[in-house]
């Protein structure tokens, strides 16, 4: 078990590696061949050739790709110095880049946007598995019924619904129109009341279109184990109703949900954009908008490295937590 | 399975279970299906009877009938309708309190399932099953449970049941899976034990085994034993009586000596005409029953067998094609049964001329 984890952590660091030099590649390379100068981009237009050039010694630009690639990865673990046209910027420990569009490390930027995706993802999570799973082991409970069709009618609509839809109606409906919240995002260790408070529409919103799959896909997997001649068996032992569905029924049920719920979270962290476009939420999505919108390549680099790790994380303890589900699946 | 008169319904019998005119039907999008229609039959205390009978004769649906498995975890479905009395030990089951007869299940009466692998929760030890088991019906805690579980497991003849119980059922063989789930069964001491083609997903060699320890667990606990099979061996084996089913209903039943010496029935004749025999010529072809077992949905009239009755016609005016024969008792016999409209005096030198010589 442990060896098993030591091998999979090595190889989320491979893997990372990876996506950086790919992405790396992507940002650095392609201009070089296709003849577009990646210093323009961040001086203005009428920037005299000695800045150019010393932007360009900044960026190592002059250098074959794959010592460009070795200068960001040792700078994760040791910090480097940009020094070109007479000046010199310092970027500390771990440096992700240094951005020369809003002249500031990336690091603390991540540093103060994560949190903010974090909350967003973790409290939304929390809300569609709860809603999502209730609903879904109900309907299947009550197939055919009133509830089943009321509520599986609902889910198809928050299925097809996009987020910027219910999030501008309910925003529309609970801050424009009722004034309950203003939704501005505050620090948790500032006040967790308000945070609380900014967040519980993007939560509610969000977490509605997930309920929504995980309803669907709740009420099918229960509906197939209801099946299952182990379900039978557990009711020819006698036991109670709520012990075949709480126990037998939903223990199989909840590894599909699992596998999904792995592969959501960890593309949420990385791509809430809407999300926090529609409610104007400071987090990574928002600050990917922007970083592409501005060509900030450095911070683009960043939030690409952070969403890549969120994802292979989230596989991780997925894929840890179904060895404990499954028996059948053998960690070695 | 005697031949005492059956009492009025609604009488408690004197016989450990009876069932009497069991009905199970389904409703479903393409009609009714009568799964079973009109069941009647005893058992005693000691006694194994072997329900013979084709797929979808109505042997695996009757065995869930008693169990009452055909009540619970309908979720949404459309409901089977079921009436008729099933008494077990002097309660009628059909008409008490659904959590009374769940206290039954698992405790007096218990099931064995034809398949071990995808009968066992996959995700549960083999031993945390088996104390599941228990704890229902016994408030114990784990530990003495637990013990109760490695006993048992130990009496099927599982080797080093303390530390095959921690096992995962996909971690033991068939046969060992087939033993722990009879040990699940028996945790309890059910005085019913009803087991739905037991050896039907094993092999062969361990299939003698598993009949074997049915037999030996039989005698030591002195339950009432119900063997749901389509392989008349198994029958063979372990049966006091038969009972014989074709579309949802009984056409033969009696003392097993009697239903394979002078079986009274043409579908009996089928069957036994259709069962390799390592005694018989190799050159000899197997006999088939001719045909396929009727739709539930849309019975033939008269005799259900008639249409692949090779005596449809003995009978004279097409009675067989018009009325449906009832269960009558042969003459001269202790509780042999059979649901034929020819005479006796014809199935008896049909038998004998015909049938019996190609056996």
């Amino acid at each position: 078990m442990f060896a098993y984890i030591v091998r999979r952590l090595v190889a989320v660091i491979v893997m990372l590696l990876v996506v950086t030099l790919v992405t790396f590649g992507i940002f650095f390379a392609i201009p070089k061949l296709t003849g577009s100068d990646p210093a323009l981009l961040y001086v203005g237009k009428q920037a005299d050739p000695e800045t150019i050039e010393g932007i360009r010694q900044k960026l190592e630009l002059g250098d074959p790709v794959l010592v460009q690639f070795w200068h960001f990865v040792s700078g994760i673990v040791a910090g480097r110095d940009y020094t070109g046209g007479g000046t010199s910027v310092h970027c500390d420990v771990p440096c992700f880049g240094y951005s020369f569009r809003t002249e500031q490390d990336i690091w603390p930027v991540l540093q103060d946007r994560l949190p903010v995706t974090l909350s967003l993802a973790a409290g939304a999570c929390v809300l569609w598995l709860l809603g999502g799973v209730i609903t879904g082991v109900v309907s299947a409970l009550k197939r055919g019924s009133l509830w089943d069709r009321a509520a599986m009618t609902v889910a198809l609509g928050g299925v097809s619904l996009p987020i910027y839809f219910t999030g501008l109606l309910s925003l529309a409906v609970f801050s424009y129109g009722l004034g309950w919240l203003d939704g501005e995002y505050v620090d948790f260790a500032e006040s967790p009341g308000e945070w609380f408070g900014g967040l519980i529409l993007p939560w509610v919103t969000l977490a509605f279109l997930y309920a929504a799959m995980y309803a669907r896909l709740t009420r099918a997997t229960m509906l197939e184990i209801l099946g299952e001649d182990y379900i039978r068996t557990a009711r020819a032992k006698g036991l109670r109703e709520p012990v075949v569905i709480g126990k037998h029924a939903m223990r199989s049920t909840m590894t599909p949900v699992l596998t999904i719920l792995g592969m959501d979270l960890g593309a949420l962290v990385g791509g809430a954009i809407l999300t926090e476009t529609t409610f104007n939420l400071p987090g990574l999505g928002q600050a990917a908008v922007k970083a592409i919108g501005d060509r900030d390549l450095p911070l683009i680099l960043g939030v690409t490295l952070i969403a890549a790790a969120a994802v292979v994380l989230a596989n991780l303890v997925v894929d840890l937590l179904y060895a404990v589900i499954d028996p059948r699946v053998r960690l070695s | 399975m005697t031949t005492a008169p059956v009492p009025a319904p609604g009488h408690p019998p004197d016989a450990f279970l009876e069932v009497r005119d069991l009905r199970i039907h389904f409703p479903t999008d393409d009609g009714l299906v009568r799964s079973v229609d009109g069941l009647s039959f005893r058992l005693e205390k000691g006694r194994t009877l072997g329900i013979v009978g084709e797929s979808g004769s109505g042997k695996s649906v009757t065995s869930l009938g008693i169990m009452g498995l055909h009540t619970v975890g309908q979720y949404g479905r459309r409901r089977a309708r079921i009436s008729g009395e099933i008494w077990l030990d002097g309660k009628e089951l059909m008409s008490a309190d659904p959590d009374e007869v769940r206290r039954l299940r698992g405790r007096e009466m218990a099931m064995i399932f034809q398949d071990p692998l995808s009968a066992m929760h996959p995700y549960f030890t083999v031993g945390a099953q088996i104390v599941e088991a228990y704890r229902v019906h016994h408030d114990v805690d784990k530990k003495t449970a637990r013990k109760r579980a490695v006993e048992l497991l130990d009496r099927v003849g599982i080797p080093q049941p303390d530390q095959r119980a921690d096992d995962y059922p996909h971690q033991f063989s068939g046969g060992m899976r087939q033993r722990a789930m009879i040990a699940m069964a028996l945790v309890n001491n059910p005085e019913l034990l009803i087991a739905d083609e037991p050896t039907t997903a094993l092999d062969v060699t361990v299939q003698a085994q598993i009949l074997d320890l049915i037999r030996d667990l039989q005698q030591e606990f002195g339950s009432a034993v119900i063997i749901i099979t389509h392989d008349l061996g198994v029958v063979a084996e372990l049966a006091d009586d038969i009972l014989v089913m074709y579309g949802g209903r009984c056409v033969e039943r009696g003392p097993a000596e009697q239903v394979f010496h002078r079986p009274q029935h043409p579908y009996t004749w089928g069957l036994l005409g259709s069962m390799p025999r390592i005694d018989r010529e190799q050159t000899e072809r197997l006999i088939p029953v001719k045909g396929s077992p009727p739709s539930l949905i849309d019975m033939p009239p008269g005799c259900a067998f008639s249409p692949r009755c090779p005596y449809a016609d003995v009978p004279a005016g097409g009675i067989t094609r018009t009325e449906r024969p009832e269960l009558a008792l042969v003459p001269g016999t202790d509780g042999h049964h059979s649901a034929c409209h020819m005479t006796h005096e014809e199935r008896a030198r049909i038998w004998t001329e015909e049938i019996a010589p190609k056996l």
